[in-house]
């Protein structure tokens, strides 16, 4: 599937939620599908989106995160895998589209493209519910499974390594961080009241 | 082991008075105190990472949702912290309070430290993460609550160095 349709199927789900995506095609893709100041998009610290949305998830724990990540980012960044099993925040859900290419860096091959799989790492980390999900259909009923529960998931998604043509986004890194940032502290005040 | 339980006491508590709510650890001897004081305490979030960097983004995770951090970290895990400190926090101006364990300085036994000790200052300096050499008790809570006013409004890591005579008793 193309990661494109993937995102604009689940989109509606993404809107309301609270998404750290990594940099690159996965970043541009939701920018275009439509900005929400609760999206933030992690434009470089490749494998640090896992590692933030762990965080945001741990300490607003009322609150939905949504990690859009890639094979390559994940790749490293394994250990978050084994740190998010540990503290299985039921609030996080990880989506990694696998198009098995660091493709935003001109698409070498990742080792997922010669067997590495990061489903099972992903169970073997003891992560508690690991799906996998190759069509848009089945990716948006994960999804909504995930949101509807409160176990620790992460979604595995084969995609293809095509991109848009254009990383560029009409939206300064700081403007997004700080628009984040106040839109986080408003659901957190909300969320009190 | 000689890590001194006194001193680590008043860090732990200087950085309740910090209102640190998340923290998160890479085991090392000097800070295994400081990481019991954090497991045994029902108000802290204690992460235990599998490498430092991680922490870089659950720190900032935790900042944009106005939540205050601290990092436990020997000073090789800042080292293998690096890109996350430059590509995240320096990028994306974010805040750390970085607690970092200053082996392979002066009076360093174990020769696999002193390397990280030379690098650790210059990699600091580098990256202009103000430093602060954490070496006696009665500064402990001052030091700290400047570090993260100080990392606040400047938006920016701030780098607490804590030295082997405030640590380690021999």
């Amino acid at each position: 599937m193309l990661r494109e349709d993937a995102l604009k199927t689940i989109y509606p789900e993404l809107e309301e939620r609270i998404v750290v995506t990594i940099m690159g095609a996965v970043a541009a893709e939701l920018y275009t599908l439509g900005h929400r100041h609760n999206f933030f998009y992690l434009e470089h610290a490749m494998g640090l989106a896992s590692s933030m949305g762990l965080g945001i998830a741990l300490v607003m724990p009322e609150h939905k995160v949504i990690v859009l990540d890639g094979d390559g980012s994940l790749l490293m960044n394994l250990g978050s895998l084994s740190t998010m099993a540990r503290y299985k925040p039921g609030n996080l859900v990880h989506i990694v589209f696998d198009n098995e290419s660091l493709l935003s860096v001109g698409g070498f091959p990742t080792a997922t493209s010669t067997g590495t799989d990061l489903a099972g790492i992903a169970r073997a980390s003891g992560v508690l519910c690991v799906m996998e999900a190759n069509t848009p259909e089945s990716l948006k009923a994960a999804l909504t499974e995930a949101l509807s529960g409160n176990t620790l998931t992460t979604i595995v998604s084969k995609v293809e390594a095509i991109g848009p043509k254009s990383f560029h986004m009409d939206l300064p890194l700081l403007e997004n961080r700080f628009q984040f940032k106040r839109c986080l502290e408003a659901m957190q005040r909300q969320s009190k009241v | 082991m000689p890590v001194s339980v006194t001193n680590s006491k008043l860090i732990y508590d200087a950085l309740k008075a910090c209102d640190v709510k998340i923290m998160s650890a890479l085991p090392e001897t000097w800070l295994v105190h400081l990481i019991r004081m954090a497991e045994e305490d029902p108000a802290m979030k204690l992460v235990r990472l599998a490498k430092e960097e991680e922490g870089v983004g659950i720190s900032a995770g935790a900042y944009l949702a106005g939540v205050n951090s601290a990092m436990l970290m020997q000073n090789h895990g800042f080292l293998a912290s690096i890109n996350g400190i430059v590509s995240l926090a320096l990028l994306y101006r974010i805040p750390l309070l970085l607690l970092i364990s200053y082996r392979g300085h002066w009076g360093e036994k174990d020769p696999w430290q002193t390397q990280g000790g030379l690098a650790t200052e210059p990699l600091l300096r580098t990256l202009s993460i103000p430093i602060w050499h954490l070496n006696t008790p009665t500064d402990i809570y001052r030091r700290l609550k400047d570090a993260q006013t100080l990392a606040h409004a400047s938006l920016h890591p701030v780098a607490i160095l804590l030295s082997r005579e405030l640590m380690w008793e021999e």
